[in-house]
């Protein structure tokens, strides 16, 4: 049996969270009623001209920069000419063989090219099959129309799923780094279509490709290219022929459908966009990108992991989750001596468990994990009462030390007779466990350590309570 | 003022007369407006497809809100607008079925700027469909009818503007052209036509046919009132990536003389032999055209006939590829989804799209479209798209080595004085090769302008003034003089 493996590349477009719209000065929107965002230009009426959004320029010149691409000093638009009632004017304003970015590299994957052109209109269509096909009617909201889109487009570089996904991960990362879109695959922001193809194991030539079409969610995307993957495969095993088409993926189903074969795809007659002029690229607008640009994910991974003395796993988990990099150094500036490894982990496990959406909408504040860290470092607090008080904190907000003091959840002083006293306690209540303890099992500990914490309601240091426990019992 | 007196100012004139106080807006308006109606919709020579109800509200004349047109540069001076300017609740219809009774929701940058000025819309003229003819026998309104012969057209595309000003149903119009559109029916009816630089004019608002090459100009009665209203449509707009601020302001002609210009007249478009299929200019047209070119040199110009355009020959060939190549991708939004025109009970998306195009657009529309669609195709666009662009490069190169050697290009605009009725419209080659010597200028985007030197079997011919780009305030001054020298009568076309 031939061995094969899988060549992927992705193309993903991305929204950009320009105020206006790529050719008209409508209101970009999400969820507003239909229709209640548009004008002659997005709506395609006759006699109406487009004129290309200098903010979306700049957002891609941007991404250029994180991606490392060359940036083409002239860039030009093109029209891609096809009929379908998402598309007003019967043509999408794109870029073909001019595009503004060229190459590039991210996380060890080659971009081939980044393009700015505009999104379609949204269609919604009545009827069961929720597809075109055989509805009742088909309805047109124009207010995503015209929307600025990012077309990113990788080289063959991934070969498995799982891959795939954790690339789109560092992408989405890196582009919210960058505040130029919302990246939110659910909502449409963030969407990606999959070239997938198979060869034989160690060969180089590349087999002939299928394109899987927008996938909306990362969990798709995975499963969807496993799919795709397993059915090539399958096909190829049997005898068979890869056709080139294009596919879609019904995530509900798992099965993979054919939307369109090489012999029925557009010829698009792509030609200059006479209505606009090429996009030359001053100095000015390279200096505007270049000032307008943040850290990103590898780098400051790297700056973690170097200058801060974070563990790689640590600086990687901060970096990549860029929401939670910035709790963690804003929580490093409270001025609390603590560890920042230390820190880090209360990030990493004890916050990112508790999160449900960004950090910075949560209600505990980076001062406030800091101090917590440090209560607990100091074993002022241990680490189950530690827990409870960000459990406290997640919900109401507040003060750490004000609510150790207000739930009593201060660490038992180990030189004090109250702990002294419930250790004694929980040896008499655990006679058998007592006796294995002091017969040289030091796993027999557990159920009276238990016992203690019980009482104490996690006040008490584990470690401070062994102590106790030996020191008792005379070991 | 009787009504043939109103009738017989120049736009200039009214205005002057108006801010005077010697006229009333709402009388010269009533006068045009009567003379209009009798002309519209297919009665008369068939000129407008709408025509002004009424004059509107004194107070609402102006496009900003202030009150009234006095003080302005063009008080109440009415307008007829060529039908595929967008004006607001007004049918703009292009002259096509595809969009009968399409009322747009905003109106041209061009007109509400003319607007601005102080003018009034008197109407909106016919044209030919999509501005794809020179005989305006293309448009789904009818014919247009040369008022100087009913039996002839008057040109095309812009042919119900030009017989418009020519029949003096209105005192000015704004007219488009492609490759010839003003300049061609301005010759045949005997008026002044000027197509500006490319850029100078917003096209924003324009059904576009070609945008690389579609340009705004005025059709006037003289070379004064065409440069008046040049004055008001020039400018950058911010709501057309192409237009482009103009580098001067554009001043009233007073020239009278030409002394020290040269002009130069190129073989390749004023030659009776090399037009097409060795069809070449023709007779009656190349005598007037000598005739005026002897009134220049006493002018004090300077005649040069060396200077060459070697690749114009080829301009005819390259525009029909590139202008309906970009006229196919303009006219795609005509898919019956959102405005004008669907076919009822189509049994899908398809049958709606081809049914909707088949039913609405004309046969030389859809010739186009077919054009283009097919240069543009996979396989193709090199040797048709590509090619073509690099004959507009090769043209626009020999301008620019012409102006190094000559101030000014002349030629006769058209090669034939108003043909027939139906005379072309079997054979489509026959009708392209009236814009055989206006189309190099449209591919080089540089501006030219039309005015009438004289008389052919009685009827008018078009002699064309080219300079390089912005170079308007020249063209005007030249054009200005030598109009006093050839003193050339236009009564003949008063309806």
């Amino acid at each position: 049996m031939t061995e094969f493996e899988p060549v992927i590349g992705l193309e993903i477009h991305v929204q950009l969270k320009t105020k206006t719209k790529m050719f008209c000065g409508c209101e970009l929107s999400f969820g507003d009623p239909p229709n209640t965002h548009t004008c002659p230009v997005c709506l395609g009426l006759p006699g109406s001209l487009p004129v290309a959004n200098a903010r979306a320029v700049h957002f891609g010149l941007m991404i250029g920069m994180a991606l490392d691409s060359e940036l083409a000093p002239r860039s030009i638009f093109h029209r891609k000419n096809y009929f379908y009632p998402d598309l007003p004017k019967g043509y999408q304003i794109s870029q073909y063989d001019e595009p503004l970015c060229l190459g590039g590299k991210l996380g060890g994957v080659r971009i081939h090219r980044v393009h700015l052109e505009e999104d379609a209109a949204k269609l919604i269509h009545v009827g069961a099959s929720g597809r075109i096909q055989g509805s009742e009617e088909s309805v047109v909201d124009f207010n995503r129309g015209g929307t600025p889109l990012a077309e990113i487009v990788t080289e063959p570089d991934l070969s498995t799923s799982e891959q795939a996904g954790e690339w789109l991960r560092l992408l989405r990362t890196t582009l919210r780094q960058l505040g130029v879109s919302d990246v939110n695959m659910e909502e449409g922001s963030l969407r990606c279509d999959a070239n997938i193809s198979l060869r034989p194991s160690g060969t180089s030539e590349l087999g002939t490709k299928t394109e899987l079409k927008n996938m909306n969610s990362f969990r798709f995307i995975e499963r969807g290219i496993c799919a795709e993957i397993a059915r090539q495969e399958a096909t190829l095993q049997a005898g068979g022929r890869v056709m080139q088409e294009t596919l879609h993926f019904d995530p509900a189903s798992g099965a993979i459908t054919s939307l369109r074969s090489k012999e029925e795809a557009h010829d698009y007659r792509y030609f200059p966009e006479p209505d606009l002029v090429p996009v030359a690229i001053e100095q000015a607008m390279l200096g505007a990108a270049r000032a307008a640009m943040v850290e990103l994910p590898a780098n400051r991974a790297e700056r973690f992991e170097k200058e801060v003395g974070l563990t790689a796993e640590s600086a990687v988990q901060l970096a990549f989750r860029g929401e939670l990099g910035d709790f963690f150094e804003a929580a490093l500036l409270a001025g609390v001596d603590v560890a920042a490894q230390t820190l880090a982990n209360w990030v990493t496990v004890e916050l990112a468990g508790r999160l449900e959406d960004d950090p910075a909408n949560a209600l505990v504040t980076p001062q406030a994990l800091a101090e917590l860290a440090g209560l607990v470092a100091s074993k002022q607090v241990s680490v189950g009462a530690g827990r409870q008080v960000l459990d406290r904190l997640m919900a109401e907000g507040g003060d750490p030390m004000e609510i150790v003091e207000a739930e009593g959840l201060a660490a038992l002083d180990g030189e004090g007779d109250e702990l002294a006293a419930i250790v004694a306690a929980a040896l008499e209540a655990n006679a058998d466990a007592a006796e294995r303890v002091r017969g040289g099992n030091a796993k027999a500990i557990g159920p009276i350590v238990g016992y203690v914490m019980r009482e104490t309601k996690g006040r008490a240091d584990g470690g401070e309570v062994t102590r106790l426990v030996n020191e008792q019992l005379g070991i | 003022m009787s009504d043939a007196e109103i009738i017989g100012l120049s736009a200039a004139e009214a205005a002057r007369e108006i801010t005077a106080g010697e006229l009333a807006a709402g009388e010269l308006f009533e006068a045009y407006r009567a003379r209009a109606a009798e002309h519209a919709s297919g009665s008369g020579l068939n000129c407008f497809t709408w025509v002004a109800p009424g004059a509107p509200a004194e107070p609402s004349l102006g496009g900003d809100g202030a009150p009234g047109t006095q003080g302005r540069a063009l008080p109440g001076v009415p307008l007829a607008v060529k039908d595929l300017f967008c004006t607001e609740g007004v049918p703009s219809q292009s002259g096509s079925k595809i969009l009968e009774g399409y009322e747009p929701p905003y109106t041209a940058t061009a007109v509400s700027r003319l607007i601005e000025a102080g003018v009034v819309l008197l109407g909106k003229t016919n044209q030919d469909e999509f501005a794809m003819g020179s005989s305006n026998e293309n448009s789904a309104y009818g014919p247009v009818l040369n008022p100087w012969n009913r039996k002839r057209v008057p040109g095309g595309s812009s042919g119900g503007s030009a017989a418009a000003v020519a029949a003096g149903l209105a005192p000015w119009a704004l007219g488009t052209d492609t490759g010839g559109s003003i300049r061609q029916p301005a010759a045949l009816c005997g008026i002044v036509g000027l197509k500006p630089t490319y850029g100078a004019v917003s096209r924003y608002g324009m059904i576009a046919f070609a945008s690389s090459l579609d340009q705004a100009g005025p059709l006037t009665r003289d070379v004064t009132d065409a440069a008046l209203m040049l004055r008001h449509l020039v400018g950058r707009d911010e709501c057309d990536a192409t237009s482009l601020s103009f580098p001067e302001e554009i001043v009233l002609p007073r020239a009278e003389r030409l002394d020290g210009i040269r002009l130069g007249v190129p073989k390749e478009l004023t030659s009776d032999s090399n037009v097409g299929d060795g069809e070449g200019i023709e007779r009656g047209v190349l005598d007037a055209f000598g005739a005026a070119l002897r009134r220049a040199e006493e002018l004090g110009a300077e005649i040069v006939e060396s200077v060459r355009l070697p690749h114009a020959p080829h301009a005819l060939a390259a525009y029909y590829v590139l202008a309906p190549a970009e006229a196919s991708s303009n006219l795609a939004r005509f898919d019956g989804a959102r405005y004008g025109l669907r076919a009822e009970d189509a049994k899908d998306l398809l049958d709606m799209y081809t049914r909707t195009r088949h039913d609405g657009f004309g046969a030389e529309v859809k010739r186009r479209i077919m054009l283009g669609t097919y240069a543009l195709s996979s396989g193709y666009y090199d040797a048709y798209y590509g090619r073509a662009q690099r004959v507009r490069t090769k043209i626009a190169e020999d301008f620019a080595a012409a102006f190094e050697q000559v101030d000014l290009i002349v030629t006769p605009t058209a090669p034939t004085v108003a043909f027939k009725l139906g005379e072309k419209t079997e054979d489509p080659l026959a009708m392209y090769l009236n814009d055989f010597c206006t189309v190099p200028m449209s591919l080089a985007g540089i501006p030219a302008i039309s005015i009438p030197c004289g008389l052919s079997e009685g009827l008018p011919v078009g002699l064309q003034i080219a300079g390089p780009a912005f170079s308007e305030n020249r063209l005007l001054d030249a054009a200005h003089a030598l109009e006093l020298a050839l003193g050339f009568d236009g009564s003949g076309a008063r309806a």
